[in-house]
């Protein structure tokens, strides 16, 4: 009985390891690849090497690095900002404000998350180029800051948020926006920071909408620069390995610094 | 009477204040978001060559049936999607239950480290499976050195290994991702279930399947029309694991690649644009994501 107990607890750590092992390594071998050249990287070294200086002055010498992260970074903080705003308080409408109208409202939204992105894509592609916003990053803020799937976040957390507090605010005379601003917002802060690492991430990482909307090298977002930089006709493999840890990084450190919240957000809104 | 007046006076501006709060996410969805998917299904019933556009009801719905391109996109979409899927649930379970049990240490790590995939953007990780998995590539030196293989595999150049590929990437990404989940609702139940169960003599594997399964089984529906949504709508893998790029004349080996997503691109930006159509192989995953969705809740017997 015994000895078959640890026979089973050494299987159980035997795939726990090896699933760790492969979930891990690509990241080891995308850091030690930052720092080696080309050849190297498609042979599979395992060593660090001594390209890292190289491999980051052709990053942002030969390709406009610099510009792609600049472009990233002001196009996903525009978006958190205005997704956070604009669809908590769409989310707070719908709750607290709650009317059969407004209800029928909100279902057809959420049924609509059921279709999918290619669905939209076309006619939507057609509105950006009437209303001349192609190759503008505002086009992309501006088409991605009414997320369904947020308004439904943060409508699911509402719920559990007392009304009381707000009776009592419109008691002593504040107005709904007052209300809304320095009462619910700063108290719902960890539901704002799982929100905002889902739309960070979505929108630094989106690929699909990006490379239609966005049509010249100057506009370019990160994401799309590797893309361009892996098809090439020989790629510098040391290079895209050092694009893509720049590229991973911020998220890595976002995510590990309000993982708390983002899983716990996350399953609150799946379970109601 | 006064208070009956003030109150309704409040109803009204309660209304009011209703509409404001989501006037600015309600404009903006019925113009980027109802108005593309009804425009979407007009302009399926329409041909558009250039920018003449022209009525043919459903012509291109029976298009669809005699276009080997689209009919390639739909098989491989599928091939993808009833392997990879549930594949990677289960293997997400198993790493729950197992994750969930207090006796094991470093739990945590384990959890951290196998979760971390799902940070990666969807490019950055593709572009690493497709530098990894090269012919002359890390993984094929390393199965070579290990005596596992005499030849290198060639992942990325056969149409049958090339869908192995994506899916040994798929599972890569998102098991992690789906493992949270689970683990997070399997942390709810009380440690009570099981160990009444041990004390029956239920094994562990008949706690996970009698224990385990039927308490998640709102969470794993929950994952699988997630993931059904999402490998239907399969469009930065493998376009980043074709050879050129967007560039390229064909998407993976003998198009493998081809998704559904992928052709509605093409049909758009890359061939002559043919609008109509396109919207009608999207319409067409529309429909698709309806059906599955409803085959999920009914299989699980969800009666909302």
């Amino acid at each position: 009985m015994k000895t078959r107990n640890i026979a089973k607890k050494i299987i159980v750590y035997v795939f726990l390891i090896s699933a760790f092992v492969v979930s891990v390594f690509p990241f080891y071998w995308m850091i030690v690849g930052m720092t080696n050249k080309s050849v190297d990287v498609i042979k599979g070294k395992m060593t660090f090497g001594n390209q890292l200086i190289n491999n980051l002055t052709t990053l942002f010498t030969t390709f406009d690095m610099k510009g792609v992260l600049f472009n990233s970074l002001k196009i996903s903080v525009l978006t958190v900002i205005g997704t956070l705003i604009i669809s908590s308080m769409a989310a707070y409408g719908f709750q607290i404000f709650s009317s059969p109208a407004r209800e029928k409202i909100y279902n057809a939204i959420l049924l609509s998350m059921m279709v999918p992105f290619a669905a939209l894509m076309i006619p939507l592609f057609r509105l950006i180029v009437k209303f001349g916003l192609l190759n503008k990053h505002i086009g992309l803020i501006l088409t991605s800051i009414a997320s369904v799937f947020i308004i439904f976040f943060f409508r699911q957390s509402i719920k559990s948020f007392p009304h009381e507090i707000i009776q009592a605010a419109r008691v002593d005379g504040a107005g709904e926006f007052r209300i809304f601003f320095t009462i619910f917002m700063p108290s719902m802060r960890s539901t704002y920071a799982a929100a905002a690492i889902y739309s960070f991430m979505n929108s630094w990482n989106a690929y699909l909408w990006p490379l239609i909307v966005l049509q010249t090298d100057e506009k370019k977002t990160v994401t799309l620069l590797i893309s361009s930089m892996s098809s090439a006709y020989t790629p510098q493999y040391g290079v895209i390995m050092t694009a893509i840890v720049i590229a991973t990084l911020p998220i890595i450190i976002v995510f590990f610094t309000f993982q708390r919240y983002f899983v716990q957000g996350m399953l609150g809104s799946v379970k109601q | 009477m006064t208070g009956a007046t003030s109150s309704r006076s409040f109803v009204k501006s309660n209304n009011l204040y209703g509409w404001l709060f989501i006037s600015i996410a309600v404009i903006l969805l019925a113009v980027f978001l109802l108005y593309p998917i009804v425009y979407s299904l007009y302009l399926s019933t329409t041909s558009s060559k250039g920018i003449v556009q022209n009525f043919v009801g459903l012509k291109n719905y029976i298009r669809l049936v005699k276009d080997p391109m689209f009919l390639l996109a739909l098989k491989n979409t599928f091939t993808l999607f009833i392997i990879q899927v549930p594949i990677m649930l289960l293997l997400a379970l198993i790493l729950a239950s197992l994750l969930n049990d207090k006796t094991i240490k470093f739990r945590g790590i384990f959890r951290t480290g196998i979760f971390l995939p799902a940070v990666t953007s969807l490019v950055a990780y593709t572009i690493l499976f497709k530098m990894m998995f090269a012919l002359d590539g890390f993984i094929n030196t390393a199965l070579m050195n290990l005596h596992i293989i005499k030849e290198p595999i060639p992942w990325l150049l056969d149409p049958v290994w090339a869908k192995i590929t994506i899916m040994i990437a798929l599972t890569w990404r998102w098991t992690g991702y789906n493992m949270v989940f689970y683990l997070s609702a399997l942390q709810n139940i009380p440690d009570e279930i099981y160990e009444a169960s041990e004390i029956d003599g239920a094994s562990k594997v008949q706690q996970f399947f009698h224990i385990t399964i039927p308490i998640l089984k709102p969470l794993i529906v929950f994952t699988s029309i997630m993931s059904t949504i999402g490998t239907l709508q399969l469009f930065d893998e493998p376009m980043n694991l074709a050879q050129a790029g967007v560039t390229s004349a064909t998407t993976g080996p003998g198009n493998s690649l081809l998704t559904l997503s992928v052709y509605i691109y093409n049909l758009c930006f890359k061939y002559m644009p043919d609008f109509g159509y396109a919207a009608t192989v999207s319409y067409v995953i529309v429909f698709i994501v309806a059906i599955l969705t409803v085959i999920q809740f009914k299989v699980a017997g969800d009666k909302s």
